[in-house]
């Protein structure tokens, strides 16, 4: 585990494309700039899908890592 | 009756090609029209200012629970419309049954309703335009349309958003 400062946790299990996308950008916009958040998922579309948001809207994929059917994921708020 | 003025510009001219989508809903099936929302809904979390153009079946997508129509042929044709919770697959309907099907099959899955979708796409910001002449063709009025239809236009408002997108979408 690495050291980042975590603000806020997600749960974004059961959710389904394109919502875990969604949710993200809706949860991106109540932290600070360089503040992270911390999120769990199960749909494993997530896995291709939140690198690529991140890459699109620029935000920092901090880690993601799937564990069984929990991906989990964090992801810093760049801009 | 009141003098009515044009619609604001959709963008500004200025902007030459920006992290725009447009797409142009033609099909008014579910499974077209989750699709649509799916993509809008996605694009405007990924960033993208989308503009969705519903003509012909897709104004199906826009249509509140009601009868349209004003001619003979104009009700007989607003007996085959429906709203957005009313519309079948494009394959396997079945008269209705496949409609029943796909929608308790997505709800085991806990994929989002069709309609649902579309609150969260306007939500985000996704603008959605209805063609002038379908409604005039379909005799389909604004009243008939929800009240989170932007703006009622023709084929060279949609055009001008198109060539300032990044990708446009034919669904």
């Amino acid at each position: 585990m690495d050291a980042v400062q975590t603000t806020k946790i997600l749960d974004l299990k059961g959710l389904l494309c394109p919502i875990p996308v969604v949710k993200m950008a809706q949860a991106i916009k109540t932290v600070a700039i360089g503040e992270v958040i911390e999120a769990t998922a199960t749909d494993p579309g997530v896995m291709a899908d939140i690198p690529a948001w991140c890459r699109t809207t620029g935000h920092e994929l901090v880690r993601i890592a799937r564990e069984d059917k929990i991906i989990a994921f964090a992801v810093r708020r760049v801009k | 009756m009141a003098v009515q003025t044009a619609p604001a510009p959709v963008t500004a001219p200025e902007v030459a090609t920006a992290n725009k989508l447009t797409m142009i809903v033609f099909s008014g099936e579910m499974d077209r029209l989750v699709a649509a929302f799916n993509i809008a809904t996605g694009a405007a979390a990924s960033g993208m200012d989308v503009t969705m153009f519903f003509t012909f079946w897709g104004l199906q997508a826009l249509k509140k629970h009601t009868r349209t129509g004003r001619s003979l042929m104009g009700r007989m044709l607003g007996w085959f419309l429906h709203d957005i919770d009313g519309v079948g697959p494009s394959k396997m309907n079945f008269g209705g049954a496949g409609r029943w099907m796909f929608k308790q099959m997505m709800n085991v899955k806990q994929v989002t309703p069709v309609a649902e979708l579309r609150s969260l796409a306007a939500e985000l910001g996704v603008r959605m335009l209805a063609c002038q002449m379908s409604m005039d063709v379909m005799e389909i009025r604004r009243e008939d349309l929800i009240d989170e239809v932007g703006d009622v236009a023709g084929v060279a408002a949609m055009l001008e958003v198109a060539m300032q997108s990044k990708a446009t979408l034919f669904i």
